[in-house]
């Protein structure tokens, strides 16, 4: 870990502040950033940490405070004028065209011509220099949504780079990334660092701040309860911070006898992403499925809950054949899956937290054709009151509401559909410490009722904290099982799924 | 309140266009003809008859006249004996004098409006001071509000608001369906042409009914076949009703021949223009029809599923929605609705012809838009749409009234449609800032 002390002050943020109706987002934060050092910016979900951001990215302006670049006071009130200040973010969401390619892409709003003519040639050579810059081997002429997304992600920060930015906000850049890829990033922001560009990383996962961070910065309900030296900082003093209690653990523990077989999957398959696949799972029972990204976990979730169709196999609950073809004959059958992507399939972000809820349960909340609302609000009401949702009324809207509470509304909609086998794909991501600690409990609540539960997930603590069994999946199959006996380690799992495939 | 104006706010729109319509267009009510003598007759014959004694003057004009002989006319099946003087002054002075030895008490002196202020009567007057003078007074009044007018709109709008119905709820899965112009002329055509094959002019009331049906449920199943193409492979329902409504207008001329048919019972105008305890049929229809398209949008599994599948499809079809289901579903009530509108539209002008309802998906749309659904589906409001309608008709009617042409009443439609869309998005936008601070 560099220490980062002799690089020069490039961004000095003052008693910011700002203030939206009702609620005070931003009270008095001070970050600074010097060059070559990396920030972690920390805090739970709504304590701040985006407000902050866009006002480097020119998208919302302070109330209170000052902005100084260079030791220089500055006015960030456009995406021009971040640009011009040397700021780049590089935001969880891409801003690339996925039709075109990457020297497009890289060149977009800013062509270089020759005559009249877009100049191939230059642009060619400057985007193979800039792509250069990070070690990246990418052909400027693929196009980007052919791209995965770490390569993505790298050609955005090339594109913020070759825009000579000397200060890059990072917001959640792993989260979309295989832990290989983290690893790839991290050897580019080191890079970056010897660059004696300044960094802000703000990331969920602590083990990757201990990692690359030089300092932290922890947010709480808009205010800064915390900063320091992270060499100087235990992860759960971090937590701490964050979540402004301390949890007695990361993972709750759980005591549940385990009963017969719920759900028994046999031998599915589908194209090459899911290649005869058999497992089964008890009552009481929590079974982790783990993988590097494109083993075919996720693949593998939505053929058992009947999003997509199988090419063969049968999938079994309590011992019934389950002829899934549609998500409604698997949800009848009692399988339900909390999809991994919770904006794009788990909820109608336009409409209300409550008729979210209220979605896959309208048979029981309506008598004959006529809606019962009252029954619907009553619900609904004692599952936030029991699942602690924060929404201010059930008609919030969905989109209105942060990562952990959307996932809270899509857990209490399966709850209410009360689902004998219940698949968690990636259930935790995105969401704050505090937040996953109440999914946990929850998982392990239902665990205690006797439902069958299988969670994906891509953190090996998690997978490790959280299973009675592991699965491992690797390229479409099944690499092997483990029980999770005290002394299984990161690494045994972590080798099984990352194992060659040998010759039988 | 504040969500009633988040959700219906178009309905401040239609009320400020019906209050300006109602100023732009108040007339000065003549109290110098025929109309005028009418009115005063019946407010005063009573009185009249009392009296016994009737003296009419009107001036020399055409109107003045007119109304002193209507008035004259009317009097006379109440009274025996009617004086009448039209005339300048020094003329009607002469009749006086000559007919007031013929008075057998005090007469009532009925004058046209123009006359009233002539110094004859205050002459009179002095000479027989318990005289009674009755003149028409003048009256505004707004010929927006006139309910002939009024019915009017609602005639002009009906057959769009029905076909909307079904619109919206298409709109609402993020669809479009552009058939609905053409299965207008299809509908219209079809009935007609089961009337005319089951009897033609003399066929009884039934028969009506029995065209309407068949139209109906024919434009139904073609609706549904356009909702499976689109739910079964995906096809862009734009692309989709485009090719039906191709298809349905060319099957429309196929089989008139191009030509309208007229043999049409007698009883085919009931549904368009007939009226049911002085009620038009049309308004009746509208109400029904838009109760339960409301209380089945708002208040049953289905609406909800509708709204669903348009605010994120896959996101439904994980909750277990029979998205494939809802998207046939909503595609067979455009047709459904087409058809009926078709029918609505045959009944009201007495015929069938194969190019009835031209642009009529583009005004169908519009009212949609402007009632405030979002164009990107899964937000919008059944009586949103009714209103949108009514604006339309309200803008076009009013304008009628105040002698614009149809190409700027174009004009002006077109920016209400880019003014409403605006609008919504201005809405959304708030949204997403708020749910930025939130964040």
């Amino acid at each position: 870990m560099a220490d980062s002390d002799n690089g020069t002050l490039l961004l000095s943020m003052r008693g910011i502040g700002k203030r939206f109706p009702g609620v005070k987002a931003l009270d008095g934060v001070n970050l600074t950033l010097h060059g070559g050092e990396v920030v972690a910016l920390l805090g739970e979900n709504g304590a701040g940490k985006s407000t902050l951001i866009k006002m480097l990215s020119g998208a919302r302006q302070p109330d209170e405070g000052i902005i100084e670049i260079d030791g220089e006071s500055v006015v960030i009130d456009s995406a021009r004028a971040a640009r011009d200040s040397g700021i780049a973010v590089i935001h969880q969401e891409f801003n690339l065209v996925p039709g075109m390619t990457v020297r497009e892409n890289l060149f977009l709003g800013r062509e270089r011509t020759r005559f009249g003519k877009i100049d191939h040639r230059t642009e060619t050579k400057l985007a193979r220099e800039w792509l250069a810059r990070l070690g990246l081997d990418i052909d400027p002429e693929e196009r980007c949504g052919d791209l995965s997304v770490a390569r993505q992600q790298a050609v955005e920060i090339a594109r913020a780079l070759s825009f000579d930015a000397r200060i890059l906000v990072m917001d959640e850049p792993s989260a979309v990334l295989t832990d290989r890829e983290v690893e790839k990033l991290f050897v580019n922001v080191r890079e970056l660092r010897k660059e004696g560009i300044g960094i802000v990383y703000i990331s969920h996962r602590l083990e990757e701040i201990d990692e690359i961070a030089d300092r932290f910065l922890v947010l709480r309900d808009g205010k800064m309860v915390g900063e320091g030296r992270v060499l100087d900082s235990s992860r759960e003093r971090l937590i701490e911070l964050m979540v402004g209690r301390s949890l007695e653990k990361e993972f709750p523990p759980r005591s549940v006898e385990i009963g017969e077989e719920k759900l028994r999957v046999d031998r599915i398959s589908q194209g090459k992403l899911v290649r005869d696949i058999s497992f089964s799972v008890r009552a009481g029972e929590v079974v982790g499925f783990f993988g590097l990204v494109g083993a075919g976990r996720t693949e593998t979730m939505r053929l058992v809950a009947g999003a997509d169709r199988c090419d063969s196999g049968e999938v079994f609950v309590e011992g019934v054949k389950v002829s899934a073809r549609n998500p409604r004959e698997a949800i009848s059958a009692g399988i339900c899956l909390l999809s991994e992507d919770r904006k794009a399939e788990g909820l109608v972000q336009k409409h209300t937290a409550m008729s979210n809820f209220g979605l896959p349960n309208l048979r029981r909340f309506s008598h004959g054709l006529v809606l019962k609302d009252g029954e619907e609000r009553e619900e609904f009401s004692e599952y936030v009151e029991s699942l602690r949702i924060r929404v201010s009324v059930p008609e919030q809207l969905a989109a209105q509401l942060s990562g952990g509470n959307q996932q809270k509304v899509v857990i209490a909609k399966w709850l209410a559909r009360n689902t004998e086998v219940i698949l968690f794909d990636e259930p935790t991501r995105g969401i704050d410490v505090g937040a996953k600690f109440e999914i946990y409990q929850l998982m392990n609540k239902l665990a205690g009722e006797g439902k069958a539960i299988v969670m994906v997930s891509s953190e090996l603590p998690e997978i490790l904290g959280m299973s009675d069994r592991i699965i491992v999946m690797r390229e479409g199959q099944i690499a092997g099982e483990l029980e999770n006996r005290d002394g299984l380690t990161q690494e045994e799992v972590l080798a099984l799924a990352m194992e060659r495939e040998v010759a039988a | 309140m504040k969500r009633l104006l988040a959700e219906y706010g178009m309905i401040f729109v239609l009320i400020l266009l019906v209050v300006l319509f109602s100023l732009l267009t108040l007339n000065r009510e003549s109290a110098v003809d025929g109309a005028a003598a009418d009115r005063l007759w019946r407010e005063n014959a009573e009185k009249i008859v009392e009296a016994g004694d009737l003296f009419i003057i009107g001036a020399v004009n055409k109107k003045s006249a007119e109304f002193a002989e209507l008035f004259a006319a009317r009097a006379k099946d109440r009274l025996a004996t009617v004086h009448l003087a039209i005339g300048n002054p020094v003329q009607v002075r002469e009749i006086w004098d000559r007919k007031s030895q013929e008075f057998q008490g005090v007469p009532v002196v009925a004058v046209s409006g123009d006359v009233e202020n002539w110094l004859l009567l205050d002459a009179l007057k002095k000479e027989m001071p318990t005289l009674e003078l009755v003149a028409p007074s003048e009256k505004m009044q707004s010929d927006f509000l006139k309910p002939a007018n009024l019915l009017a709109i609602v005639d002009r709008i009906v057959v769009i608001a029905v076909i909307a119905i079904g619109m919206t709820l298409v709109i609402l899965t993020g669809g479009i369906d552009l058939s609905v112009g053409s299965l207008i002329a299809f509908a219209a055509v079809v009935a007609t042409l089961v009337m005319k094959l089951l009897g033609g002019l003399a066929a009884p009331w039934w028969v009506v009914w029995t065209g309407f049906l068949t139209a109906i449920l024919s434009c139904g199943l073609i609706g549904s076949v356009g909702g499976f193409l689109v739910a079964q492979f995906k096809v862009a329902s734009f692309i989709t009703t485009l090719a039906i409504m191709m298809m349905a207008r060319g099957f429309a001329f196929l089989m008139t021949g191009g030509f309208s048919i007229y043999q049409v019972p007698e009883t085919l105008p009931w549904l368009g223009r007939g009226t049911t305890m002085g009620i038009p049929n049309t308004v009746i229809l509208l109400v029904l029809l838009y109760v339960g398209a409301h209380l089945f949008m708002s208040h049953t599994r289905y609406g909800r599923y509708i709204y669903a599948v348009g605010g994120n499809e896959e996101a439904a079809r994980l909750s277990g929605v029979p998205v494939k289901g809802i998207l046939i579903f909503v595609y067979l009530v455009a047709g459904l609705c087409a058809g009926f509108g078709g029918c609505i539209q045959a009944s009201q002008i007495g015929s069938g012809a194969p190019n009835l309802g031209k642009m009529f998906e583009l005004y169908v749309i519009a009212a949609v838009v402007v009632g405030g659904t979002s164009l990107s589906g899964g937000s919008g409001k059944i009586l949103g749409t009714l209103i949108g309608a009514f604006i339309i008709s309200v803008i076009q009617n009013g304008m009628n009234l105040l002698g614009f042409e149809s190409y700027v009443q174009d004009v002006v439609l077109g920016g209400v449609i880019l003014a409403a869309v605006l609008i919504d998005k201005a809405r959304s936008s708030g949204n997403w800032r708020w749910e930025k601070a939130g964040a």
